[in-house]
């Protein structure tokens, strides 16, 4: 299971340094507990090949258990893990042909650059001459080839991080498994790393990844599809735009975006376009509806802050509020109403002024950029 | 008020610096070196009271010192390496190998090495000893004349009690070093292919290094000076620097002897120290803050 030959093309361009055909992975019913506590429920998956998929979640969801048991650092207490249609349950960490990239970056600290890269193909027994140009081939890949002879401690965070990607692609592994890479790095040098990862996709489109992280604009902004885990469980699954434009549930809802929730009545649904008209308090407004929203019952309406404009037309389909905050974060002015005790933001143009607190505001929004969702009952996820 | 005078302070005392030196400075000279001045000194007049290196000469000449010194660099050499040995094994199982009870021993561990060395040879005595549990079972099951376990009285007995004793010495600096391991290293290692075995060399002794070396040179410290176990065993034919100086001072009262075996066994101490020092130095001990 070696991800280790002689031919598989080392002399090649760094675009090929992947194996030519992605790998899946797949969660069949996998569970973990720890001395009796269940960490991962039944938890199903499948990834395709050349995929990235985030695994995202709160502290405690089980995101990184999910991508621990893929590397074989636990072992599930029921199910199985596939990668590539092989069950490797079983199989040793070293045998699984994984590269791995960890929050602290992990770079052996006794090892130069260069050492660190090559660790992996010596530890599978590399010919010298492979090994040197997959180094060079990867350090390439992350910018990093005039570091090659210094130690880690000589380099900056996001240089690490750099050097610890190198050398998970260096043994060109079958799936790459990225859990919290970047949470250590300040927001600026963070924000250029997703540019760096989404290139180095772009560069080897056949690499499937799976990418833990609790930061939703970094699933957002990398991930094809996203698992959004919930106690131990899977919450919801799917493409990325879907999720966010229309989220299964309110936790997925809150969870990735922060979307306004209002509770609201549903009085019809257009079979025809699937639209909804609702009653917000005193106020009738349209909506995509999702499943499970029924005519007379309620439901939560879902809107995302930034669908939401000022409006003054009375027709619009738009709710209303008093303004309780007002805050100016630069890019935009973040706008808090207060609806008989229910939030609503909005984000403004920062080139608006900002209304006035206490006033009365109209906000419209473009019933296809709302949501239904079922007001939900306990075990719902 | 404006007018009232401000009350005049007495200036502080100050004390030169280089003054606090002088009380501890003061203690180790007399509880130390005028006692070690008074042994070099001895060593070196005399009972005639005259200068002259022909009394270590003559000491030097021996057989006894050339077996001495031979048996007490052995026999520290062998069981420093025995507690390397063993007590890399022990704390790369108490710290990544996980069962139950892991804690309890390592507890165990740090309060054996409270305990006065002559316990593990007199416990030996009575496990391996003419009459022991060891040779008492083997003869009465086998119905052997004779105990049939015969290596307590020899070097080897003695190098035994040594790393039953010392090794813990090497296991608490291990252990605290072990703690200190990136778990995430270990594996990220695996995860790049790396077996248990290449893991060890190759990503947790190079972070053990230093502890190694300290606890090594403890090791090495505490048996070239080591009296107790050589002096309990009783083992045939093995005297070691401290046991002969013993021998000399209080049984032949050959204080001249005695004291020039005594310098020998300080400078072999600061020499093995010496070269931990350059060791430590060497494998990045400064970077470990051990040095």
């Amino acid at each position: 299971m070696s991800a280790v030959t002689e031919t598989d093309g080392a002399a090649r361009a760094a675009p090929s340094a992947i194996a030519e055909a992605g790998t899946s992975v797949s969660f069949e019913a996998v569970t973990v507990a720890y001395r009796g506590t269940t960490v991962l429920k039944s938890f199903s998956l499948e990834v395709q090949p050349g995929e990235i998929v985030a695994l995202i979640g709160p502290s405690g969801s089980g995101k990184t258990t999910a991508l621990r048991a893929v590397a074989g650092f636990v072992r599930p207490t029921g199910g199985r893990v596939r990668i590539g249609g092989e069950d490797v349950t079983d199989v040793a960490p070293y045998s699984r042909g994984l590269g791995m990239v960890v929050q602290n970056y992990a770079l052996f600290p006794h090892m130069r650059v260069d050492a660190n890269v090559a660790f992996g193909l010596r530890a599978q027994g590399a010919p010298r001459d492979l090994t040197q140009r997959r180094i060079d081939e990867c350090l390439a890949i992350v910018g990093m080839s005039q570091y090659a002879h210094r130690f880690p401690r000589e380099l900056s965070g996001g240089q690490q991080q750099r050097v610890a990607i190198a050398r998970a692609l260096a043994i060109r592994p079958r799936v790459l498994l990225l859990d919290e890479p970047l949470s250590a790095l300040d927001a600026q040098i963070r924000r250029n790393m997703v540019d760096e990862i989404a290139r180095l996709h772009r560069e080897l489109p056949t690499l499937t990844v799976l990418y833990v992280t609790h930061d939703q604009s970094e699933a957002l902004t990398l991930a094809e599809r996203i698992a959004i885990l919930r106690d131990g469980a899977l919450s919801a699954y799917g493409a990325s735009r879907t999720l966010y434009r229309r989220p299964p549930n309110r936790f997925v809802a809150e969870f990735l975006g922060r979307a306004n929730i209002m509770p609201v009545k549903v009085e019809s649904i257009d079979e025809r376009n699937g639209l909804g008209t609702v009653r917000f308090r005193d106020e009738v407004v349209r909506a995509q509806a999702g499943p499970r929203v029924l005519a007379g019952r309620a439901a939560l309406l879902c809107v995302r802050p930034h669908a939401l404009s000022v409006t003054s037309d009375p027709a619009a389909n738009a709710v209303a509020g008093t303004v309780a905050a007002a805050l100016w974060q630069g890019e935009a002015n973040s706008i808090t109403l207060d609806a008989d005790g229910v939030s609503i933001r909005l984000s403004m143009p920062p080139y608006l002024e900002a209304p006035q607190l206490g006033s009365r505001l109209s906000v419209a929004f473009a019933p296809e950029d709302a949501t239904l969702l079922a007001e939900e009952t306990p075990g719902d996820g | 008020m404006a007018d009232a005078a401000a009350p005049v302070r007495a200036a502080p005392i100050r004390i030169p610096a280089g003054l606090w030196v002088v009380p501890p400075a003061t203690v180790l000279a007399i509880i130390f070196f005028y006692p070690l001045a008074l042994i070099a000194r001895q060593a070196a007049i005399g009972n005639d009271g005259i200068p002259s290196f022909a009394y270590a000469a003559q000491v030097f000449a021996t057989a006894a010192f050339h077996s001495a010194l031979v048996h007490t660099v052995q026999i520290a050499g062998a069981a420093t390496i025995g507690c390397l040995i063993l007590g890399f094994i022990f704390a790369l199982l108490l710290s990544f190998v996980p069962f139950a009870g892991s804690q309890f021993i390592a507890r165990l561990i740090e309060t054996y090495v409270a305990l006065p060395t002559f316990l593990v040879a007199l416990a030996f005595t009575f496990i391996y000893g003419s009459a022991g549990l060891l040779n008492g079972g083997l003869m009465a099951v086998l119905g052997l004349p004779r105990p049939p376990v015969d290596f307590l009285y020899s070097p080897w007995g003695v190098i035994l009690a040594e790393v039953t004793v010392y090794t813990p010495f090497v296991m608490r600096p291990l252990l605290a070093a072990f703690s200190l391991v990136d778990r995430a290293q270990i594996e990220v290692a695996s995860s790049l292919g790396a077996r248990p075995a290449q893991i060890v060399r190759e990503i947790i002794l190079p972070a053990a290094l230093p502890a190694l070396l300290a606890g090594g040179s403890l090791c090495l410290l505490l048996t070239v000076n080591e009296f107790g176990i050589v002096l309990f065993i009783g083992a045939k034919g093995v005297i070691t620097l401290p046991l002969m100086v013993y021998d000399k001072a209080i049984q032949e009262f050959d204080y001249t002897t005695a004291c020039v075996i005594a310098i020998v066994n300080v400078i072999l101490s600061l020499a093995l120290y010496s070269l931990y020092r350059v060791l430590v130095l060497q494998f990045g001990g400064r970077r470990a803050g051990l040095v």
